[in-house]
């Protein structure tokens, strides 16, 4: 019955589990969200570009400056890479699905109320306004009495069971599905990194997890694990945040690795250099990721023997991303290089990302960092690392993979006016900051005062960050340009490496008619080379040649029992409201259960 | 658009131009001294903040080469391997174990000379100030610090003195939510946390006012939550604490019937409710709400750094605080009559 797959229409969407669907879907809400975060940065450039201005009241900057992280992190990288994890992972290792394509849509609707949930709170003046690392006790009822905290609890809270749900499911279609001959040690290098992504969100999400659940019962209930009047610490709310926090880092930063690692050497025309080191590299950097949360927290007075410790640990991670910068510029090293849109954005990440690492070590010299942290210095660092870094490495495997998803090229053209703008513009926004932290400028203020030598810099983030603006006008208007223009890219436009390569542009339902058999690392590099001659162009077959799972209402149900759940406690805990989402979710859950996934 | 298009497709071109530039920002960023960026770390005036600079400078060196090293190699690799129309494949290397390995080695022998001057470091910034170190108080309150000092019973706020060259003991604590105290000239950031007494200490090696600033994200006011640092000769700093400790404005004063009219609405508009005062029935208590105000007249700005101390700018804030600094904690009682306004700003502003 597989006239069952409409593809046309709002309910085959709603209803879609074909995880190239579900890949799109996350990507057009992930990058909408980007923008909104991108538009909070501008109002908050706005606010700054002089001393003294009142543009924004300090409640507003409070509530932008708190969205604009947590959506930047949660809604904008997060799922953007999920996009990749979605689209791209099933095809690199010759896999029709993921394995729990039903799960796979649950996981999207749910980010996608999490999603909502946080910004509507902008519509009830009630954004977040704690920060995204939301430090006790100014999270608790006392000093943040409003809704706003309540939002921010609440919408981490689903957006963590959607990236659970995930990475369950990617963690088991990366063991599992893989083609024939594909051992772990062929596994496409954005696969790899993926996969060290999902373990670590594995095992770090159930920390912050607990953390939401003690800060709920103290909003909620009264209870008061970090408040200290009723015998909680609030510094237990920070080592929870962190040992989930750093981690997060590197799932922010593992896709992007991935994506460069895959872009160097098709533009290149040479294999990785050093692939086991690549992935053994990607493998130390997650676990050591798990042993250096405190040095977030050197200036909380952990004593002296903490503060070695963590900043040793942290240190040595330099060695392992050293690994993987060197062996990146080991890649193009003896290339013929092709310079085109994509391998301009995965050579602006390394140089980027150098920056970044660089002044990472900065940090983790303890006692300088007592003067850094919380400055504006660690502003432009991590800005060098999740916009120099994943950013650059996100909008590089957008230029590369577009053709493979919508069958269009982007202009040539446009995208390097893309790249030379976001260039431009991110280093006159961001490398000016590592001065003004130096100079003693601290972070999260909405205004500062004149006189401290504090203006310049300023002034010259705000017209970078408008540059960034313009560069991403330049981006959309080449999606509409080429959106208007025939879907006629061909299946293999780079010379690609890897298997997704070797299928129509977009893939037909099914990805591959045949499944693929892997005989070597680089399987689609392999092949080619076997034939000895240009591959044809590959042929479509019919639509129904392949059983596919059926689509389903049954995720989007148990997603909306989820969000009525979270709005009866933002509700003042109304029962009713609560029972009603709780009853929604079980009937998603006993729907779906009995629901054949085939027909 | 020719221009903009070769631009685009030649970056080599545009790299000669942009490298010099950034280049240009960073030098002009390192220049000035401590009268352009009165609050820079680049710039220490006491021992603490000295070890970090030059801690902080070491690591600026290493990374420094480490950069132009790791840059240039790249930017050559992108120049030199840059693909011709028509070239051959080229060799298809996979890796090169001895490389790995020299280029893992590396590195780590680079942060071990980073490492061992940072443990150092560490343990130099954790020992405990001596015995003849002078004790402070530092209490953190949305949007203010409070400062005490036992060894001679004075409470003050937002403007800590202290002597040039001794030592100040510092046992930091908040009332609310987590503040830091952060002298960037003198030392680093230590956070204030309720529950928790934290230890930090610095030594002036200069007088002068510097400034200080609450570094922790700590609500609505955060941004205005600063303060002073007034660093004296020890005899300047023995004559401030004899002032504090004498109660007493000159007889004069008190004999002036604006200055009784302050004393009066001080306590008929409700100041009394949160501030202690000299000469008022809250003249000895501590733990109040707001800021002690005996002496307010000779620190040298109101309202947590942000306004020099003059008559016009307390008149300012005692008419409506929240239009000065929004959300302020300070509620009037009522709105204050100008007449009681001119008589609480001459009032306050007598006890120096």
């Amino acid at each position: 019955m597989s006239t069952a797959h409409e593809t046309t229409g709002i309910k085959s969407w709603l209803t879609t589990v074909d995880h190239k669907r579900i890949g799109i879907l996350y990507g057009g809400s992930a990058f909408l969200f980007f923008l909104i975060g991108g538009c909070e940065a501008l109002l908050i450039r706005w606010q700054l570009r002089a001393p003294e201005q009142n543009f924004l009241t300090p409640e507003m900057y409070n509530q932008l400056f708190t969205m604009h992280g947590t959506s930047m992190i949660f809604l904008g990288i997060m799922p953007l890479s999920a996009m990749f994890f979605n689209y791209i992972i099933p095809l690199q290792i010759g896999a029709r699905d993921v394995a729990f394509p039903r799960l796979n849509a649950f996981s999207f609707w749910t980010f996608l109320v999490g999603g909502l949930l946080l910004n509507v709170s902008f519509l009830f003046n009630a954004a977040p306004n704690a920060g995204w690392f939301g430090y006790a006790n100014l999270t608790s009822k006392q000093y943040s009495p409003g809704l706003n905290t309540d939002f921010w609890v609440s919408g981490l809270q689903i957006l963590g069971i959607a990236s659970l749900a995930a990475a369950v499911n990617f963690t088991v279609t990366i063991l599992n599905l893989r083609a024939k001959g594909m051992g772990m040690l062929r596994l496409p290098v954005f696969t790899w990194m993926s996969l060290i992504t999902q373990i670590l969100l594995l095992l770090s999400f159930p920390i912050i997890t607990v953390a939401l659940v003690m800060l709920m019962y103290d909003r909620f209930f009264g209870s008061s694990f970090f408040s200290p009047g009723g015998g909680g610490d609030p510094l237990l709310w920070q080592h929870l945040f962190w040992l989930f926090g750093h981690p997060e880092v590197y799932i922010l930063i593992m896709p992007a690795f991935g994506i460069i690692s895959e872009i160097l050497p098709v533009f290149s025309r040479k294999p990785l250099f050093g692939y086991t080191a690549m992935v053994f590299s990607g493998c130390f950097i997650a676990f050591l990721g798990f042993g250096v949360w405190s040095h977030h927290m050197f200036a909380v007075g952990m004593g002296p023997v903490a503060d070695s410790v963590f900043a040793l640990m942290t240190m040595l991670i330099a060695v392992p991303t050293g690994v993987k910068v060197f062996n990146w510029i080991g890649t193009v090293w003896g290339g013929s290089l092709q310079m085109k849109t994509p391998m301009y954005f995965a050579l602006g990440f390394i140089a980027m990302f150098i920056i970044g690492g660089l002044s990472g070590v900065m940090h983790a010299v303890a006692p300088a960092d007592l003067q850094q942290t919380d400055s504006y210095f660690v502003v432009a660092h991590f800005h060098y690392v999740m916009f120099g870094g994943s950013i650059f490495s996100l909008v590089a495997g957008a230029y590369y993979w577009w053709p493979k998803m919508f069958g269009r090229m982007l202009s040539e053209t446009l995208g390097k006016v893309h790249f030379w703008l976001m260039m431009i513009g991110f280093n006159l926004t961001f490398f000016p900051m590592h001065f003004l932290g130096l100079h003693g400028m601290p972070r999260r203020v909405y205004t500062y005062a004149d006189g401290l030598g504090f203006n310049l810099s300023n002034l010259a983030a705000t017209v970078g960050a408008f540059i960034i603006a313009a560069s991403f006008a330049v981006f959309l208007w080449n999606i509409i340009k080429t959106w208007r223009g025939p879907a006629n890219a061909p299946a293999d436009p780079w010379n690609g490496a890897t298997l997704e390569w070797s299928i129509p542009s977009p893939p037909q339902h099914f990805n591959f008619a045949e499944l693929p058999v892997v005989e070597a690392r680089d399987a689609w590099w392999h092949e080619k080379r076997k034939r000895g001659a240009p591959m044809p162009e590959p042929k479509h077959v019919a639509e129904d040649a392949v059983h596919m799972p059926n689509p389903s209402w049954w995720p989007l149900v148990t997603s909306t029992g989820i969000a009525i759940f979270f709005v009866g406690l933002l509700l003042g805990v109304s029962l009713p409201v609560i029972l009603l989402g709780g009853a929604t979710v079980l009937v998603g859950i006993y729907g779906w259960a009995f629901e054949p996934a085939f027909s | 658009m020719n221009v903009l298009k070769s631009a685009v497709l030649r970056p080599m071109r545009l790299l000669r131009v942009a490298l010099p530039a950034l280049l240009l920002v960073a030098l002009a960023g390192c220049l000035g001294d401590s009268a352009t960026y009165p609050q820079s770390t680049l710039f220490p005036k006491g021992d603490f903040a000295k070890m970090v600079d030059e801690l902080f400078m070491t690591t600026v060196w290493w990374a420094l080469a480490v950069f132009i090293l790791v840059e240039g190699v790249l930017v050559y690799a992108i120049w030199k391997f840059r693909g011709r129309p028509g070239e051959a494949e080229p060799t298809q290397t996979h890796g090169n174990t001895m490389l790995e390995i020299v280029w893992t080695i590396i590195p780590a022998a680079i942060l071990a000379f980073i490492a061992v001057p940072t443990v150092r470091t560490i343990w130099r910034t954790s020992e405990a100030p001596g015995r003849d170190a002078l004790v402070v108080e530092v209490i953190g309150h949305q949007w203010w610090f409070e400062f005490r000092y036992p060894e001679y019973g004075i409470v003050t706020a937002n403007e800590l003195r202290v002597p040039l060259g001794r030592t100040i003991d510092l046992r930091l604590t908040t009332k609310d939510v987590i503040h830091s105290f952060w002298v960037p000239q003198f030392a680093g950031k230590r956070d204030m946390i309720a529950r928790h007494t934290n230890h930090f200490w610095f030594t002036a090696a200069d007088t002068g006012v510097f400034t200080g600033q609450c570094a922790e994200f700590c609500g609505t006011q955060h941004a205005r939550m600063s303060f002073h640092v007034v660093s004296q000769d020890s005899a300047g700093f023995a004559a401030w604490v004899a002032g504090q400790k004498s109660p007493l404005v000159d007889s004069t004063m008190s004999r002036d019937s604006l200055y009784q009219a302050g004393k009066t609405a001080f306590m008929a508009a409700g100041c009394i409710g949160c501030h202690a005062m000299a000469g008022q029935p809250t003249g000895n208590l501590v733990d109040l709400v707001g800021p002690n105000l005996s002496h307010v007249g000779g620190r040298h700005f109101l309202v947590a750094g942000m306004l020099p101390n003059t008559d016009d700018n307390l008149a300012r804030w005692l008419r409506d605080p929240n239009a000065v600094k929004e959300g302020s904690l300070m509620k009037l009682p009522r709105p204050l009559t100008e007449g009681e306004i001119t008589a609480l700003v001459h009032y306050l502003r007598a006890h120096r």
